[in-house]
């Protein structure tokens, strides 16, 4: 099972947050510092995989990727195979790379509930749900199409991140 | 509109934050929009509510506190909209918990979403029950989700699936009525339902042995289908990952055929061939081929595969060895360790692969490939891996030289057939990393060198001549200057040269230079220069000529600002300066340390206890097990007496000022020693030496005064037996005393507490208790403490453990032994408040508790 994802800049400050069992807010913040310890830590040129047991509790691991200005981990047990981990995390980027056009920090910072709509169509309660982006890619464009259609308040404006780039 | 409410939007505070440059300036401004927030919640005002909800759930993610945002969800979560009822779930899975209460409110709304006609809601109702459905209401709303098990919609039916995955794991008896639905999933086309519907399958054999056999029954066949058409299927860009197809697919359904092939014959025989298939034609440049292989090779190893298989299962895992991608030689190595288990031989033949992963650059690598030649090492290969390991030592990061250190210290440990060679290793590794080397590991090293009377002055020239090279490592410091002042005159007259050893010619002076560096040595800290000064005293009646000389740097120290230094030089000086007729007997050299006493104290496992409870039998059943020549009867698990004995028959002169000195000669590491020793050292042997076994007994016995009263005067034999023989005698002559029956002081579901009862004779008052600590979980504690507080009228004294860990599921304990003095002894019962602190997989653990149920007249 999958127990966190998180993906936090290079800084340590979170950017996307969920734990699929629950962890009141105060243990989340530990847990992400700590993750940002050992990952900031860690020089290039080694494996992706962490034993995340004195974070995470015995037979966790977590496997992250570091794309520019941001690490995406994902925290996992012995019922995952890791390569497979470390191919999820490439789903999950490419997903949001088709979805915000080269996608880059900013775009997460404020559309962060449009990530989460993302990764619920990707990881759905800790297990895999779907493993093709085109797939979720349709699947969240149906949901916005049916929330604009429904609602006059927009949300989120796409077009923010263009606007506020820098 | 609501002057109250909060006017900004969301990408406004996100900016406001953003644009914060201290972390006060943050919490400013998060406090402002919360307030807001609040009053808009307070307000009740419907336009801004999933606005608001969506700023708390940003806020959430920095960590302030949103628990007032929680009953928004819920009214979200209830609205007609679908913007509104998305915020909503979002809301709910982020900032609830499954244990709280508000979740009860929410179960009709979920009702009522799974049985939506917008396919979309429907969906956003699995995902939300998906996240944080409790046991409740799993039980309430598992009958719609497992109808939307059979609907049409791909996308439900996926997320259907997984649903059922949390309600199985919630209430597991569930799991039947599942069965007939997810084997039915497996005939799916559609990839993410399948995908769904094998985790769910995989999931239902956990739960239940039914599901397990039906599920092997009617689903292996379609299983090896399915694993089948996947790997045979031409390229399908949709589900591909870098040229390979399905990867999560494959992995997913060879995890389920582990599943069901494990320790069943024949649904194994049935999955060889496509397993074989699988393993050799997988392509392995790519990632995901690996992943495949990877999961495919667990398979293998897991099911009752032909030996032809896991050999061939094996050999993928030595070419990722070999692979330059860091993450394929460390998951190899994590699957490696599992099979070592089960094919040790197919391992070994990787050794030279994996041995050069030790070397790796990366850490996590390396640490795993330590471990991994650990378990590989036999009695065959042990001197040539030794060897490889020790070289690396030299070259290692620093970082990693402890955990290095300490796995090769367990390998000569465990598996030295000869004592020699277990010298030459030691000394090795002490020169190389004898800061990284932990207490227990040099103190067994003593106690080997002093139960091989043959190899004692090879492992002193040993050390002398490491030591000349690196004085920088602390233990090497120690064990050398400990061998010299003991063997000190095998060093300088040749005692015992072995074939192949170098002449060499030291000194007397020699010898005395290598500790008189040591004592002054800048990073030699407290316990080193103790020994050293101890190992100088030895060296001045060894080596009559060199006495003043030692004196004077003796003397040097007789200003410490250190107490137990100054204390020792100042003794010392006077022994060397009046006392040269009683100075040859009290130098002399160590007893024998008892090997298996030193090993049983070590384990601090049941072995302890055990020996524990047989020295108080044979006490019991009175004096006339074991005599010695002085007639003092000795309890046997004890060394202590050993040496007691022992030195009284030597020195009969000053009995009791022998085993004071002998208490100071020992005390390396006890610096004030009335005082017990606190808890890390209890197992430390040469500290049990010291610690005079039963607490109450005089251990202060004119610690000052065995020197002074002594000046001048010939040793007067006759006035100090009395309080030794009592020390001595204090445990036999319990059988007059009346007997206490053990109690249980404490049990939890955790953690089992005893106590078992003594009384000093002819004091009342004072009961020695014995407490024994069992772990009843199945997880081991570290930095086990135990903490007592007792009333005023009792004064407790509370010795060192036996131990700080405490192994799993009662397989070993901790002993530790309490004095208390009932000063309202017969007038008011004893009683205690205990405290019990550890750690379990680094977390830490109290538990505390009162003991009322002490037997009656303690």
């Amino acid at each position: 099972m999958i127990r966190a994802v998180i993906v936090m800049n290079t800084q340590g400050k979170p950017r996307l947050v969920k734990f699929y069992d629950f962890q009141p807010p105060e243990k989340q913040q530990e847990l992400i510092r700590s993750v940002y310890g050992v990952l900031s830590e860690r020089a290039d040129n080694v494996s992706n995989f962490v034993e995340a047991d004195a974070i995470f509790g015995p037979g966790t691991q977590l496997v992250y990727k570091h794309f520019a200005t941001l690490y995406f981990v994902f925290v996992f047990d012995s019922a995952e195979n890791e390569l497979a981990m470390l191919d999820l995390i490439q789903v999950f980027v490419e997903t949001l790379d088709r979805c915000f056009k080269n996608v880059c920090e900013l775009d997460m910072v404020f559309n962060f509930n449009k990530m989460h709509m993302l990764l619920d169509e990707i990881i759905f309660g800790g297990q895999v749900l779907e493993t093709s982006s085109e797939q979720v890619l349709k699947a969240v464009e149906e949901i916005a199409k049916l929330e604009k259609s429904s609602s006059a308040i927009s949300l989120v404006p796409k077009s923010v991140s263009a606007r506020f780039g820098r | 509109m609501n002057p109250f409410s909060s006017g900004t939007r969301l990408r406004d505070m996100i900016r406001a934050i953003r644009a914060c440059k201290t972390a006060a300036e943050e919490r400013a401004v998060v406090r402002k929009e919360c307030a807001a927030i609040r009053a808009a919640i307070s307000e009740n005002d419907p336009d801004y509510r999933h606005r608001n909800l969506a700023k708390l759930m940003f806020i959430h993610m920095l960590g302030y506190p949103t628990h007032f945002g929680q009953m928004e969800c819920l009214k979200l979560i209830a609205s007609a909209g679908f913007p509104e009822k998305r915020i909503g779930y979002l809301g709910l899975m982020l900032l609830l918990d499954e244990r709280q209460e508000v979740l009860m409110l929410v179960t009709n709304s979920l009702k009522q979403d799974l049985n939506h006609s917008n396919q979309y809601i429907v969906g956003l109702a699995l995902c939300a029950l998906g996240n944080i459905c409790s046991a409740e209401m799993a039980r309430d709303l598992a009958p719609e989700v497992e109808r939307l098990l059979q609907t049409r919609d791909p996308n439900i039916k996926k997320k259907a699936a997984l649903c059922s995955i949390r309600i199985i794991r919630k209430v597991p008896d569930l799991a039947e009525n599942f069965m007939g639905p997810a084997s039915s999933l497996l005939k799916e086309k559609h990839h993410g339902v399948l995908i769904a519907g094998v985790q769910l399958c995989t999931d239902l054999c956990k739960a239940s042995t039914i599901a397990l056999e039906y599920l092997r029954k009617n689903c292996t066949e379609g299983l090896v289908r399915i694993l089948r058409d996947v790997s045979n299927s031409p390229y399908a860009p949709e589900y591909d990952i870098a040229g390979i197809t399905d990867p999560f697919l494959h992995i997913r359904v060879l995890r389920l055929m582990r599943m069901l092939g494990q320790g069943d014959a024949d649904s194994s025989e049935y999955m060889n061939d496509i397993l074989a298939q699988v393993a050799t034609k997988t392509e392995s440049n790519k990632n995901a081929g690996n992943a495949i292989l990877y999961e495919c090779v667990e398979t293998i190893m897991g099911i009752e595969a032909t030996s032809g298989l896991r050999v061939l299962a094996i050999n993928i895992l030595g070419r990722f060895l070999s692979n330059r991608d860091n993450n394929i030689r460390y998951v190899a190595l994590n699957m490696l360790m599992k099979a070592v288990t089960v094919d040790s031989q197919a391992v070994q033949r990787h050794r030279t692969t994996i041995l050069e992963c030790v070397k790796d650059s990366d850490a996590s690598i390396r640490k795993r490939a330590l471990e991994l030649v650990f378990l590989l090492v036999n009695d065959t290969n042990v001197k040539s891996l030794t060897k490889e390991l020790i070289d690396h030592l030299e070259v290692s990061d620093q970082e990693f030289k402890g955990d290095l250190t300490a796995k090769i210290c367990s390998i000569v440990e465990k598996f030295s057939q000869e004592k020699l060679w277990y010298i030459d290793q030691m000394c090795k590794v002490l020169s190389l990393a004898g800061n990284h080397v932990k207490d227990d590991v040099w103190h067994a090293l003593i106690v080997m060198i002093s139960n091989a009377p043959d190899l004692q002055g090879y492992a002193v020239r040993s050390l002398y001549k490491a030591f000349r090279t690196s004085n920088e490592q602390e233990s090497l410091v120690r064990v050398t200057v400990w061998c010299i002042g003991e063997y000190g005159e095998m060093l300088v007259n040749n005692v015992g040269v072995l074939e192949m050893e170098e002449p060499m010619t030291v000194t007397e002076s020699d010898a005395v230079d290598v500790v008189e560096v040591a004592l002054q040595h800048h990073s030699s800290d407290i316990t080193t220069r103790a020994m050293s000064l101890v190992a100088l005293l030895k060296l001045s009646s060894r080596f009559p000529p060199t006495s003043e000389r030692i004196r004077e740097i003796v003397m040097q120290h007789k200003g410490n600002v250190e107490l137990e230094l100054q204390q020792r030089s100042l003794e010392f000086n006077s022994i060397i300066q009046r006392h040269p007729n009683i100075k040859s007997s009290l130098v002399e050299r160590m007893p024998v340390l008892d090997e298996s006493a030193y090993i049983g104290k070590r384990a601090g496992s049941s072995q302890a206890t055990l020996s524990a409870d047989k020295s108080s039998q044979t006490t019991s059943s009175g004096p006339s097990s074991l005599k010695l020549p002085n007639g003092v009867t000795k309890p046997p698990a004890a060394p202590l007496m050993d040496l007691l004995d022992l030195s009284s028959d030597d020195a009969p002169v000053s009995t009791s000022s022998t085993t004071d000195f002998l208490h100071d000669l020992l005390g390396g590491d006890s610096i004030s020693p009335g005082v017990a020793p606190s808890g890390g050292a209890g197992t430390d042997i040469l500290m049990d030496l010291l610690s005079i076994g039963s607490p109450s007994a005089p251990t202060d016995v004119l610690v000052p005064n065995a020197i002074s009263s002594k000046q001048g005067n010939a040793p007067e034999p006759k006035i100090a037996p009395a309080p030794v023989m009592d020390l001595l005698d204090g445990l036999p002559s319990r059988e007059e005393n009346p007997v206490y029956p053990s109690i249980t002081a404490f049990e939890s579901s955790t953690l089992k507490i005893t106590f078992s009862f003594t009384k000093q004779p002819g004091n009342l008052q004072a009961t020695v208790i014995q407490a024994t600590f069992t772990n009843l979980s199945s997880s081991a504690y570290t930095d086990f403490i135990f903490q007592a507080a007792v009333p005023k009228f009792i004064q407790l004294q509370l010795d060192p453990a036996s131990s700080s860990t405490l192994p799993a599921n009662g397989s070993g304990t901790i002993t530790q032994m309490l004095t208390v003095t009932n000063s309202q002894h017969g007038q008011k019962a004893l009683a205690m408040r205990i405290r019990m602190a550890y750690k379990v997989n680094d977390q830490d653990k109290l538990e505390q508790g009162q003991i009322n149920n002490f037997p009656r007249g303690l």
